[in-house]
């Protein structure tokens, strides 16, 4: 692997750039490996990372049906933050902020972790009650996370209209300084280049279509499109195709597939300074390195695996924005998309073992899988080596579907991840 | 004076000038003009800087296609748009434009230092370096590269224009006015069917406007065009110019954006700047033709160097020349016709310059004929001219390899590497696509939708065949939807049909590494950074275009994306199809957010609901907090009083005498049949069967998981009518899931859910005198203690209205709410505040309402729940009953964890020094304890208590019902707290007071 630094950027270029090495091979499968991880999106390739880095099990396959960092890693408005309300989420999502600020470093790959800050409006009483809880908890949980008068939020973003009759006014605002964006493919694109040079296979193009399980139960390997593949150890890390391929397990798992959108303007020089969400209004905002405004709208109403949505909803949006951001009126759209977003009854993630031997999983992820990227890859890492959680994925378990013991970040928040 | 219009040509009106200014300087065009085609009869190029190595620019296109011409545009005070396509722009007197990313100059760009250093500057060159230190990211390289990148500026005043929408139901909706588009709606409009036929262009005539020469059916092109849109409108086809066809939603919907004012001289101000449609088409006919391929060469992007067939529509649609010395490149046919048509109008075709070595004869001689010299099996390897094109360098090729160049001076380059379906609302449908070798092109194969797609689009090229396919696809259209007609040939003479080759870079016999070979212009995506993408292992075509940027402009690949992907499936060495296409993504060119949003603006936003009784409130000073889509009267401040002091004041005056309160947000549903109380049973955890008829009941509603999600009185008003209030915020959300059991689960129930929650006004009178207001007022019920106890409902009259009447509190005084018809609501009102003025009736709103309650530890759902609290963590375990077979919930409620000890239950919290806590603050057994700490709960409300006179709390605690007497403490960031663990009840714990 040839290291990244300005150095080599100025040889290369002085070598017309002809001499750079591929970032990873494009494998093939082998016959049997350690583990497998299904799903070469940010977790599953950072999953492998990890799995390589820090336990030393580098034979290991990431499989995908389609090309590397496809899914949601793909298309998601890449808002990171760690302001979660409950004790096991705010250690998870810091675990991750944390992996976050030195992710280029680790990688030799810049992937643009930009801590611009992010701010949630409160727009109505019942915001204001929600977000104090949230900050009192954070504070108490060493977790940055601030109030902002309208004044001081409007300091903080200059586009923002805090005027009081607006439909719905600004009331305060909550400021986590320490959270921002990062680029999506190159954080994929990182993970993958780290692991394949520690030995990881990537196999793109290629559906596992089954896993399979042996006479005692415990799992076997996976079938693929390319024939079987032997694995004591698989990891599903397949957002809203996990249920399906579970299944195929025996192992019935409580989630539901959404359709997500999101959108960007054309590019212009800066003008919005940080990110901001409103879970009232339903919509979030940031500016791109390229000069877009990224936008976020909500999930919609019905579920459904194709991934365009409907327009109601990003009329909706983009009104939202507009009313909270009346200078962009005249911006135009550049392109809209739509994801796939798997969601849990409690909103939180499942990320740990499974009642079957060998079989782990990651999903559940719902609107905000991209922030914990760094975090689940390496707890996911840790539970598959070790064949026990980490203590920070330890809650996040399938069982408390059963048990009730749910970490119910939307019902306590109200807040879209 | 233009120096390169030709008098006479062009469907502009040259006896009518308009002066628009760029950059500052005046300009004169004529009306029909656009922004490029008028600064190009000015013999202005030179239009702008690229985005990253800040190259200079001209219109390469004269269509929405534009990739380099993007100016800011200004109509006065808040009026301002940037990356506006200079070439879709009609001109207006008083058009101020700018050119963008410059600085301090367009011709004069500090920004192009980054061209002499490009080699530093190659694909992902941003994700290799910028990491050390680790701190400047933030501080000083993403600022700098935030700077640099960006195209216009946004704009910083508020929009005053206004935005409209529609939607439009149409039988078959035709995209595109070009000859496939005109002959599709003329036969699906003869058979009698409704047709809508849209075009995003200022003028419906697509490639007729640029082909004046042909003959159709005997008459010349135009005139035809002519005869046929006037059969259109008499055949009351719905033709919508300057309207873009967005994007092709499911179930055949199709989402148009139509321009009104941006082309007007002085446009009315009430009138919307865009409209947008959702048009709902039986069939959708997509006619939207092919778009020319720019060829790949070095210096392909100077300013003078543009495709033929844009130069060809100049001439044709504008009466403009876009140089008087050309050099035409061209593996493609078309662009011989585009030299011939500029050669007879005056401009000298220095050469024609083709990388095929065999052509047809007919073009050669008529070539020959004007005296143009010709290079056949030649390729192009380079261009000069630092803000216009000055020469063309030309290679002859041997056994595909370039010989030795030589140059020819031009001050235009017209260039063709062929044309490509346009296939972006197909594609939107997630259509498949499949590859076309010979056309070298990706041709629609499966459709989703109700779609046919004609003319080029399928890769039919020639008037001639898309007129007749047009035709037919009519008729297949209209016989889609049981309707059936002629399907007409026409003959074509002078017809324009051609054939070409699809090239990759061109060959060059420079070093290929210094090539500057543009593919996407305005991102600056080369060649050689596509073959370095697919070097680094980027082997998915998402890959590629996501590394490189290729296709990411606000062209969104028109220009670029098969060139991109024949480049990579060439450095792959795999065919196209493998390499996959990326999926084009609405909308089709960029849309104005405005006309997203449409009427939602302001107060239309999302509207704000208001009670009948919302007028008297304004009219007497409330203060209003927003719930949910409701607004609410927050308080009544007097006299200058703050929130603080009206709150106490309100609460005293209920307290001791009398309290009114519109209650009408509260959600509302009947729920009637035969099987209502079988209904209720399942839905809610109370027992329901045994309840009178006349007798109300506190209801709660769990999900399915166990928790609370919604609470409220029911009336049972007869064996099988309930009446069901629910909280503000839940109404919906409750009739929904009432609606969903009944749908899904319980098909068998005869039962019928309504929403009347705007059907009754509620007023709700609570204090020791609200009996004594009531009773005068009411007609048909007794209202003593005895006859008509708490938690009573009967229908009655009340001050002359029909009224439902319930004995209820949720303030622990003696309570009534009536509800009235919503029509009557504000009068009732009215009348009440007259007859209560004796007793200095009180109007209050939902703060003094939040305080009495809490006062008596009545719990709000959403506030003292949270989504994760049982009935007996809310301490209101009485509610549930135990005996019933199931309710919703039930099961949930049973799972270990709910059960477990430990659980966070309600408590009161009376502060040690008595000051206030903040509501959302977090409780601590150890105060002691370094962060993280343990946190063992929250304050769910809090509240100044005049009543109690002293400040009261609820909270959820950790095993709080345990804990009654013990101290906990409230970390605040400035102190710790301490606060005693109370029962919820601060109030009047024996209920004395509800039963006077």
């Amino acid at each position: 692997m040839t290291r990244f630094s300005a150095l080599s950027l100025l040889k290369n270029a002085v070598s017309g750039n002809k001499n750079w090495t591929e970032q990873w091979p494009d494998s093939q499968p082998k016959d049997e490996y350690d583990v497998i991880i299904v799903g070469a999106g940010g977790h599953g390739l950072g999953a492998a990372y990890y799995l390589a880095k820090e336990h030393g099990i580098t034979n290991v396959a990431v499989i995908d049906k389609g090309w590397l960092g496809g899914g949601n890693t793909g298309r998601n408005t890449t808002i990171i933050r760690s302001n979660y309300l409950y004790d096991e989420s705010a250690r998870l999502y810091d675990h991750a902020l944390d992996l976050w600020e030195g992710l280029s470093q680790e990688l030799n790959y810049n992937v643009m972790f930009s801590q611009r800050g992010v701010m949630m409006l409160a727009h109505n009483v019942h915001d204001v009650q929600s977000f104090k809880r949230h900050i009192h908890a954070n504070r108490l949980n060493g977790v940055d996370n601030r109030w902002l008068t309208p004044e001081q939020a409007k300091d903080y973003c200059p586009p923002l209209n805090i005027r009081p009759d607006a439909r719905y006014p600004v009331m305060g605002a909550a400021l986590q300084k320490r959270a921002g964006t990062a680029r999506h493919d190159a954080v994929a694109w990182g993970y993958a280049r780290g692991a394949a040079a520690r030995g990881v296979d990537i196999i793109q193009n290629c559906p596992v279509t089954a896993i399979r399980r042996g006479a005692d139960g415990a799992v076997e390997g996976v079938e693929t499109a390319r024939g079987f593949i032997r694995a004591k150890k698989v990891a599903v890390s397949a957002a809203g195709h996990t249920s399906v391929l579970m299944d195929s397990a025996g192992v019935r798992m409580p989630l539901e597939s959404y359709p997500l959108q999101a959108l960007v303007s054309e590019p212009v020089k800066p003008i919005f300074p940080c990110v901001v969400m409103s879970n009232t209004v339903h919509a979030y905002i940031s500016q791109s390195d390229k000069g877009e405004l990224v936008i976020g709208s909500g999930t919609d109403q019905y579920t459904s695996y194709s991934q365009r949505g409907g327009l109601p909803l990003i009329e909706h949006t983009v009104a939202a924005i507009c009313e909270v951001f009346p200078i962009f009126n005249r911006m135009r759209m550049l392109r809209k998309w739509g994801g796939i977003v798997d969601v849990t009854p409690d909103r939180s993630a499942i990320l740990g073992k499974t009642p079957v031997q060998g079989l782990y999983v990651n999903c559940g992820w719902g609107t905000g899988g991209f922030k914990a990227t760094p975090g689940a890859a390496h707890t996911l890492a840790w539970t598959v080596a070790k064949d026990e959680p980490h203590r920070i994925n330890a809650p996040f378990t399938l069982e408390r579907f059963t048990t009730g013991r749910l970490i119910d970040e939307a019902a306590a928040a109200a807040v879209a991840h | 004076m233009n120096p390169y219009r030709v008098y006479g040509k062009g469907r502009i009106d040259h006896r009518a000038p308009v002066s628009f200014t760029f950059d500052g300087k005046t300009y004169e065009g004529r009306r029909g003009d656009t922004v490029a085609s008028a600064l190009l009869a000015n013999g202005v190029h030179l239009m702008g800087r690229s985005f990253k190595y800040h190259r200079p620019r001209g219109p390469v296109s004269a269509g929405s296609e534009e990739p380099n011409a993007l100016i800011g545009t200004k109509r006065g005070t808040g009026r301002y748009e940037p990356n506006t396509r200079a070439t879709v722009q009609e001109i207006y007197p008083g058009l101020k434009t700018n050119s963008q990313n410059t600085y301090p100059s367009l011709k004069f760009d500090l920004g192009a230092v980054n061209d002499a250093a490009y080699m530093l500057f190659s694909a992902g060159f941003y994700y290799k370096t910028f990491m050390w230190p680790k701190s400047f990211w933030d501080k000083v390289y993403e600022p700098f590269i935030r700077e640099a990148a960006g195209l216009g500026r946004s704009p910083t005043e508020r929009d005053p224009d206004h935005y409209a929408s529609r939607y439009h139901h149409t039988d078959v909706l035709v995209v595109g006015t070009g000859p496939a588009g005109i002959a599709a709606a003329l036969s699906a409009a003869r058979t009698g069917l409704r047709v809508t036929l849209v075009d995003e262009n200022a003028e419906a005539g697509g490639t007729l406007l640029s082909e004046p020469q042909a003959v159709i059916d005997g008459a010349p092109a135009w005139d035809w065009l002519e005869a046929q849109l006037a059969e259109l409108k008499a055949l009351g086809v719905r033709v919508m110019t300057r309207t873009t066809a967005i994007g092709y939603y499911h179930q055949n919907m199709v989402a148009l954006c139509e321009k009104l004012t941006d082309h007007l001289d002085a446009p009315d101000p009430d009138m919307p700047r865009e409209r947008m449609w959702r048009v709902r088409a039986g069939q959708v006919i997509l006619a939207q033709g092919a778009l020319e391929k720019p060829l790949v060469f070095d210096g392909n992007d100077r300013p003078g160097v543009m495709l033929a067939g844009a130069a060809q529509t100049y001439l044709h649609r504008y009466g403009v020349l876009v140089g008087k010395r050309a050099v035409v490149a061209t593996s493609h046919d078309s662009a011989w016709y585009a030299s011939f048509d500029l050669h007879d109008e005056g401009c000298e075709i220095a050469a024609i310059v083709d990388t095929r070595a065999d052509l047809r004869a007919d073009l050669v001689e008529a070539a020959a004929a004007r005296g143009i010299e010709m290079h056949l099996n030649h390729s192009v390897s380079g261009t000069d001219g630092r803000l216009r094109v000055k020469s063309i360098r030309i290679n002859r090729m041997r056994d595909g390899k370039a010989a030795f160049g030589r140059r020819i001076f031009c001050d235009c380059v017209l260039m063709s590497g062929g044309w490509t379906p346009s296939l972006h609302l197909f594609s939107h449908t997630m259509g498949k696509l499949a590859w076309n070798d010979d056309l070298t092109a990706f041709l629609p194969d499966v459709k989703t939708e109700a779609c046919q797609i004609a003319g080029a689009g399928r890769g039919l090229w020639g008037i001639e065949a898309a007129l007749n396919d047009g035709f037919a696809m009519g008729a297949a259209a209209a016989e889609a939807l049981g309707k059936s007609g002629a399907t007409p040939t026409l003959g074509v003479t002078h017809d324009r049909t051609g054939t070409g080759v699809t090239q990759i870079e061109l060959p060059t016999d420079r070093s290929p590494s210094s090539a500057r070979a543009f593919v996407d212009y305005q991102n600056d995506v080369t060649a050689k950074d596509l073959r370095l993408a697919v070097r680094e292992g980027m082997r998915s075509i998402e890959h590629v275009k996501r590394y490189t940027t290729n296709g990411m402009a606000t062209d969104q690949g028109k220009m670029s994306n098969i060139n991109g992907l024949n480049i990579a499936a060439d450095a792959l060495g795999k065919p196209q199809p493998q390499v996959g296409l990326t999926t084009f993504r609405p909308p089709y060119t960029p849309t104005t957010f405005g006309a997203f949003a449409g009427y939602h603006k302001g107060g239309h936003f999302e509207v704000t609901r208001k009670t009948p009784i919302d007028g008297w409130a304004e009219k007497n000073g409330a203060v209003y907090e927003p719930v949910s889509l409701w607004r609410r009267a927050w308080y009544f401040p007097q006299n200058g009083e703050d929130m603080d002091q009206a709150v106490a004041r309100e609460c005293r005056a209920t307290r001791e005498s009398l309290g009114i309160f519109d209650a009408s947000t509260l959600g509302k549903i009947e729920v009637v049949g035969p099987d209502a109380v079988e209904f209720m049973n399942r839905m809610y955890t109370n027992p329901w069967t045994k309840l009178a008829p006349g007798r109300a009941r506190y209801g709660l509603l769990l999900g399915d998981d166990g928790f609370i999600r919604d609470d409220g009185v029911i009336g049972r008003m007869s064996q099988d009518r309930f009446h069901v209030t629910t909280t503000t915020g839940g109404a919906a959300r409750v009739l929904n899931m009432m609606e969903d059991y009944l749908q899904t689960e319980w098909g068998d129930l005869q039962v019928w859910l309504t929403s009347t929650t705007e059907q009754w006004a509620t007023i709700a009178l609570n204090g020791p005198n609200a009996r004594k207001l009531l009773e005068p007022l009411t007609e048909g019920l007794d209202l003593s203690d005895e006859a008509f106890p708490h938690m009573s409902v009967a229908e009655c009259t009340i001050a002359g209205l029909p009224a439902r009447l319930f004995r209820i509190s949720f303030t622990g005084e003696l309570g009534f709410e009536v509800n009235v018809p919503a029509r009557h609501g504000r009068a009732l009102w009215e009348t009440l505040m007259d007859a209560g003025a004796q007793y200095d009736i009180c109007p209050y709103g939902t703060e003094t309402m939040h305080v009495l309650r809490a006062e008596k530890g009545y719990i709000i759902v959403g506030q003292d729940t949270d989504g994760t609290v049982t009935p007996y963590d809310a301490g209101i375990g009485w509610a549930v009953g135990k005996a019933k077979p199931d309710f919703v919930g039930k099961r949930g409620l049973a799972r270990p964890d709910l059960v477990a000890p430990g659980r966070k239950q309600l408590v009161g919290l009376l502060t040690e020094d008595h000051s206030k806590l903040e509501e959302g603050a977090q409780i601590v057994r150890d105060p002691k304890e370094a962060v993280p700490m343990t946190m063992v709960g929250h304050v769910t409300s809090s509240y100044d208590s005049v009543a109690m006179g002293r400040p009261i709390a609820l909270a959820l605690l950790a095993g709080g019902h345990d804990l009654m007497g013990e101290i906990v403490h409230i970390p605040m960031p400035d102190r710790i707290i301490a606060a005693k663990v109370t029962g919820t009840v601060f109030y009047d714990p024996d209920n004395t007071r509800l039963k006077l």
